[in-house]
């Protein structure tokens, strides 16, 4: 089980509280009619899968409820960090593997 | 190759079975082939044989990281079924079972095909209407499935609880007869065999770090730990990896890796006659020969390739085993482990072409393509001998994302399959 830390109660807690929400930093077209079939099926579909660090975006949700973001090794599964939603996107080389 | 045979089996039993040729030799990269096929796990040995067998192409290499049959292949619990809801998915699927029928005669191996039948059950009025949807469209399909009652699941399957106070009632099963299980390395090893007969080198201990392309963006090859190896054509059958090796080729694909879990426990003395299914708890669970339960868990919520998974999960499916089958409260788990499977938004397998000249692809099969290995394999190989898709695996192109002609089996099943 994973330990996570929730940016917004400042606790690290069981992966059991928290519900795992996909790749982060995907924008929804702002007018989806207006993009190209290759757009929409990228926004919907095509996911990084990255091997190694992965941008990604977790639920708290049997505590505050909220979503926020991290960084997690997809190896180790180790988390990097976390940071609270529409903060920017860390840049990986300030980042270790054990620095919360 | 020796032909195995009763006659074989007898003369080498005197001379203390020291005396049996090597299955497949260990081959060293040539450095150019027709076909590169990148993963050696059934689907990707399956293709390098049909290559070889049904389209002559014998200039082949499988290449693979590890050791053929340890990626998926190696760690599945072997439910070969094909009662899927889609026409599409049905042909596949059926195509699979109907090559199931005949693989140890074919490859004159053994692979321990066993049609034991598989029992999927209904424990909520979701359950049943959905899975009697699956009977009516199979049916129609000519995929054999019917429904039973839950009197009837019992008597097929004795050591299941039916009381109506059970933690999980059951309140009918969908039975597929045909369906079954195999014995999953021998698939592997009776493929691997077959090709390497036929001329097929199979490279082992040896990744693929990269696909290369040429100036006209057409492959031209494959980087790997032992140096370039050219060819024209390239496919692509490396499950949870797949998404790594085809970044290096520039093509994004519609996947996400998942742990997913299995394990087995001490052998015990034949008790459990068929397979059962229950996708609502998420609970799958066979004997083996040697007399093991195989039992099959769930997927991890989150994307990784640390081949491991967590413990919530087994303990949930084990509690799920033990209210469904109470006499296996007192049995012992020996041991468990994860394969990285590939999954697709719609749960359907991407088999085909690319848009780069010259490679292909075979994932997404996600937590369910142990059975489509046969069929899956033998429209691969025709598909990359004849550069274009055979009429089953047609549909399950890359482009049904951009166009939206998905064939959505995980809205059909709402579980993992
Ligand atoms: C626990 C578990 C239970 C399952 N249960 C079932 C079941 O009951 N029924 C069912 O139908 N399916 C089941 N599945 C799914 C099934 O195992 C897979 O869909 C199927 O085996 C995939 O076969 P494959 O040949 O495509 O992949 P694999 O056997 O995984 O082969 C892919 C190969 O590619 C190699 N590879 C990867 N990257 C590279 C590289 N860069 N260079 C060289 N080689 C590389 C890997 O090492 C691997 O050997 C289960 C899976 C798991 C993990
Ligand atoms: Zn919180």
């Amino acid at each position: 089980m994973l330990l996570i830390h929730c940016p917004y109660c400042d606790e690290t807690l069981p992966e059991a509280e928290f519900a795992y929400a996909g790749e982060a930093h995907i924008l929804r077209p702002d007018n989806p009619a207006d993009v190209s079939e290759e757009e929409w099926r990228d926004f919907l579909f095509i996911r990084t899968n990255a091997k190694g660090p992965h941008y990604e975006r977790w639920r708290h949700i049997h505590g505050c409820g909220r979503f926020f973001n991290a960084v997690r090794n997809t190896v180790t599964d180790r988390f990097l960090t976390t940071y609270k939603a529409g903060e920017p996107r860390p840049e990986l080389d300030t980042l270790t593997e054990d620095g919360q | 190759m020796t032909h195995f045979s009763a006659l074989s089996l007898l003369k080498n039993a005197f001379s203390g079975n020291r005396k049996w040729d090597e299955q497949w030799p260990e081959s060293e990269p040539k450095a150019e082939y027709d076909v590169v096929i990148v993963g050696a796990g059934g689907h990707g040995l399956g293709a390098a044989y049909y290559l070889a067998k049904e389209h002559g192409i014998t200039n082949v290499a499988v290449i693979e990281k590890g050791w053929l049959g340890g990626g998926n292949t190696g760690r599945n619990t072997t439910i070969i079924r094909s009662n899927y809801l889609y026409d599409e998915s049905a042909r596949l699927y059926d195509h699979a079972l109907d090559l199931w029928e005949g693989l140890s005669q074919e490859l004159n191996y053994n692979v321990m095909f066993s049609q034991r039948g598989v029992m999927m059950l209904a424990h909520n009025v979701h359950d049943v209407q959905s899975f009697q949807r699956h009977v009516h469209a199979n049916r129609l399909n000519g995929v054999d499935n019917r429904w039973l009652t839950k009197e009837e699941a019992k008597a097929y399957c004795p050591p299941l609880d039916i009381s109506p106070t059970a933690r999980y009632p059951v309140m009918g099963a969908a039975l597929q007869k045909r369906a079954g299980t195999a014995r999953h390395d021998a698939v592997a090893w009776g493929y691997a065999r077959g090709a390497a007969a036929r001329g097929v080198d199979i490279i082992q201990n040896c990744p693929v770090t990269a696909i290369r392309r040429d100036a006209n963006g057409a492959v031209e090859g494959v980087e790997t730990a032992r140096g370039f190896i050219r060819a024209k054509k390239v496919a692509v059958s490396a499950a949870g990896h797949t998404s790594v090796v085809m970044d290096s080729a520039g093509v994004r694909l519609p996947l996400e890796s998942y742990p997913l879990q299995a394990l087995v426990s001490e052998p015990v003395k034949p008790i459990f006659p068929c397979v059962v299914m229950s996708n609502t708890v998420h609970a799958y669970i066979s004997q083996s020969d040697k007399g093991e339960l195989v039992i099959g868990s769930g997927t991890d919520q989150y994307t990784s390739y640390s081949q491991r998974g967590g413990l919530p999960l087994i303990e949930h499916t084990v509690a799920a085993i033990c209210e469904i089958f109470p006499i296996f409260n007192r049995m012992r788990m020996l041991r468990k482990w994860a394969g990285i499977v590939d999954v697709t938004p719609d749960r359907s397998a991407i088999l085909g072409k690319t848009p780069v000249k010259g490679l292909y692809v075979n994932c997404g099969w996600g937590t369910g393509g142990f059975k489509a290995t046969p069929g899956a394999a033998h429209v691969l190989a025709w598909t990359v001998a004849k550069d274009e898709p055979h009429p089953i695996n047609a549909p399950f192109t890359l482009e049904r994302f951009g166009t939206g002609r998905l064939i959505d089996e995980a809205a059909a099943a709402a579980v993992a399959h």
